[in-house]
């Protein structure tokens, strides 16, 4: 493992294909710098994410879950922004029976031009998994 | 499951080479469950390296491929089309991104790319062993194309669409045609005036039965996906009192060309709204277009020395324009020529930094040196001074021709070339939720790959709504982007991806809370078997998933996107 592997957390993202998919792509773009332990896993819809995908990651070793959610832009709909909320929810009831903190999973709409603000809110959420899990 | 994977991990020149280690990558996944073929390429996109993948799923009768490249926005469909063209179903191909999310997001870490572009590509890999033959549904694609702005860009859009007999709905927000080009005097090569040009191509789409103008119109809401899109369109009353008209009209593509706004400098920017003098180039164009006699007045002044200061909101070191607006050098030459040749006493004084003339434009700014025209030239950090002496206007500039010497020149009048900016209004980007780029024009998915298509399928871009391009530029960019929006729907058909969600029958036992996620209706309740289940309606279900989560008994999945294949890749990545 590398440096930046070690200092860094190890953080999944769900990305969505059609709306924030473009957004981490044109990060990448405009290098705009993330840490290298951040995964994307593209779904069609953020609200079709399962819970038990978000605990499967935490039971494999992933030190936070970020949804990068289509919020009102999602192509399939309205509902989509409640429907991505009630999966949050469903995955913290999870996360608390297995006493794992909450703030472990985080969601954001990222728009399909929102690449400064994914990079902003997975740089938050590394700072804050370090802090709170691998604080020497 | 997968038992004969190709893995091709491409250098793409060196944009994912030079931050990625592409060979550590080949030899870490070599040897993974199921790979029997794992090769380096330096553009997988190339003809040659189609060609060996080809010849490669023949020869090692391989059931799975894998790309690992740039994004799938720009390759996917190459890619898939490769593999069918091995004889194996394109959707069994799986593709890994590791320019975008990791050469390039990366190439701070070069180690830190490497290991997270094996990690990718082993994800790839577990991602293939589960993916099935698929099959397209087609569905029928309505063959009317929608133009969004009447400039010379979507004119020549509805012309060219026209053209291939496909019926056009041109849409205008103004209450006439041309935009920036029906304002223009006599242009440049063909000195053809913009207003002819415009009267030109106007009369010649109007006569079309297959065109419909709507001027004073705006779309105020969009629905739909490709080869369905619904376009709420609002028209402005003609006369004053009349009421407010409304109608919709289902298109199976949309044009945008929207166009661009001239660059409005601020106050006190080059003395501008603080010396009467002082004008941008739309302005000086105009007043010499309007004015006649043998002498240019402007303000009851005569006018005799004109400056002209170049890049004034373009190539911005401290602004945000960084960018070149590519068709003002042409422009302001084009302008101090045609003012010479019209007015007596004309002395054009350009203060500029470095001429863009490209192309056969070179030959305006040849003319203009053999016309004695002068071309002083500046650096950035030493842009020229404008102040008043009086009434007299004088301009300092260091120019970096002569050694840097600071010339002084008393002036009669200082044009400031102003560039190219995005409209204020972004309204039509946001409801058709179209990606801007760093310049904030609307962004194509790749300059030269794609270069009028958008991210959103179906929605391509044209003319200056992209960047900043000159008439002919606009025009080319007009007709690429007509000919791509005509080939999304000339079929009258259109495949969607098989991507639906199924339901395991035997595990699920009726509860309908997946009917009440579905926004489309898509799930209903059935007797197979002699047991109540969920049955999905295949042609109605668009993939969403929205179903998946909320069954208590796991019993939907969505295919491709299969909680086997999902743990799997969560599984390699952690």
């Amino acid at each position: 493992m590398t440096q930046s592997f070690n200092k860094n957390a190890k953080i999944l993202v769900f990305s969505t294909e059609k709306i924030s998919d473009p957004a981490i792509d044109m990060a990448g773009l405009m290098k705009l710098h993330y840490p290298p332990t951040v995964y994307t896993i593209t779904v069609p819809c953020s609200s079709g994410i399962k819970p038990s995908w978000i605990m499967h990651a935490y039971e494999k070793g992933f030190d936070g879950v970020f949804i990068a959610a289509d919020g009102t832009d999602c192509v399939f709909g309205e509902t989509c922004t409640q429907k991505t909320g009630n999966v949050v929810s469903m995955a913290h009831d999870q996360m608390k029976e297995k006493e794992i903190d909450p703030a472990r999973l985080r969601m954001a709409a990222i728009c399909s031009v929102c690449s400064e603000a994914f990079v902003k809110q997975v740089r938050s959420f590394n700072d804050y998994l370090i802090k709170t899990l691998h604080a020497e | 499951m997968k038992e004969r994977i190709g893995v091709y991990i491409c250098h793409c020149g060196g944009n994912i080479s030079d931050y990625v280690d592409v060979e550590k990558v080949r030899q870490a996944v070599q040897d993974d469950e199921g790979v029997v073929l794992a090769k380096t390429t330096v553009f997988a996109c190339s003809d040659s390296n189609q060609t060996d993948m080809v010849n490669d799923i023949k020869e090692h009768n391989l059931d799975g491929v894998i790309v690992s490249s740039c994004s799938p926005k720009l390759h996917l469909t190459t890619f898939r089309d490769v593999t069918e063209r091995g004889e194996l179903n394109k959707y069994t191909y799986v593709h890994a991104n590791i320019r975008e999310q990791v050469s390039w997001a990366h190439s701070d870490d070069k180690i830190g790319a490497t290991e997270k572009a094996i990690h990718v590509v082993k994800a790839a890999i577990a991602k293939s062993r589960y993916a099935k033959p698929l099959y397209p549904n087609q569905f029928e694609a309505e063959k009317t194309i929608a133009v969004i702005g009447a400039g010379i860009a979507g004119l020549k859009a509805a012309i060219s669409l026209s053209d291939k007999n496909s019926n056009v709905v041109l849409i205008e927000k103004e209450n006439r045609v041309g935009g920036h080009t029906a304002t223009w005097g006599s242009l440049f090569m063909t000195d053809e005036r913009g207003s002819e040009l415009i009267d030109r191509i106007y009369s010649d789409l109007s006569q079309r039965e297959n065109v419909f103008i709507l001027t004073g119109s705006e779309v105020i809401s969009s629905k739909g996906s490709i080869g369905n899109f619904t376009l709420k369109i609002r028209k402005k009353p003609q006369i004053a009192g009349d009421p407010v008209e409304t109608m919709e009209i289902n298109v199976g593509s949309i044009v945008v060309a929207t166009g661009f706004e001239h660059y409005s400098p601020e106050e006190g920017e080059f003395a501008f709204a603080q010396n009467e003098a002082v004008i941008t180039l739309p302005n000086f164009k105009q007043l010499v277009d309007e004015s006649s006699g043998k002498v240019l007045e402007y303000n009851g002044k005569k006018i005799k020395n004109i400056a002209y200061v170049y890049c004034v909101g373009s190539r911005q070191t401290e602004g945000e324009n960084k960018y070149c607006s590519r068709y003002c050098c042409t422009s302001v030459i084009h302008t101090a020529i045609e003012t010479k040749k019209k007015f007596k006493g004309i002395q054009n004084i350009h203060l500029n930094r470095g001429i863009r003339t490209y192309g056969k434009q070179e030959l305006l700014y040849a003319e203009s040196l053999q016309m004695g025209d002068l071309y002083l030239q500046f650096n950035d950090d030493t842009p020229p001074e404008i102040r008043n002496e009086g009434k007299k206007t004088v301009v300092t500039v260091k120019d970096i021709l002569s050694a840097g010497r600071e010339l002084e020149m008393e002036v009669d009048l200082v044009v400031l070339v102003t560039g190219m900016v995005p409209r204020k209004d972004q309204s039509i980007g946001k409801m058709l939720k179209l990606p801007k780029g760093r310049d904030k024009f609307y962004n194509e998915v790749h300059m030269k790959l794609r270069p009028v298509e958008t991210v959103i399928d179906g929605i391509t871009i044209a003319g200056t709504c992209q960047g900043p391009k000159n008439i002919s530029e606009s025009v080319n960019s007009a007709l690429s982007a007509a000919t791509k929006s005509f080939s999304y729907v000339s079929k009258g058909t259109l495949e969607t991806e098989p991507i639906v969600a199924e339901v395991d029958h035997e595990v699920c036992s009726w509860c309908g809370k997946c009917a009440e996620a579905c926004p489309f209706d898509a799930i209903e309740k059935q007797e197979v078997n002699g047991k109540e289940v969920a049955v999905i309606n295949t042609s109605v279900c668009k993939g969403c998933g929205m179903c998946t989560p909320v069954c208590p008994v796991d019993a939907i999945d969505l295919i491709g996107y299969t909680s086997e294949e999902m743990k799997s890749m969560i599984e390699v990545l952690a």
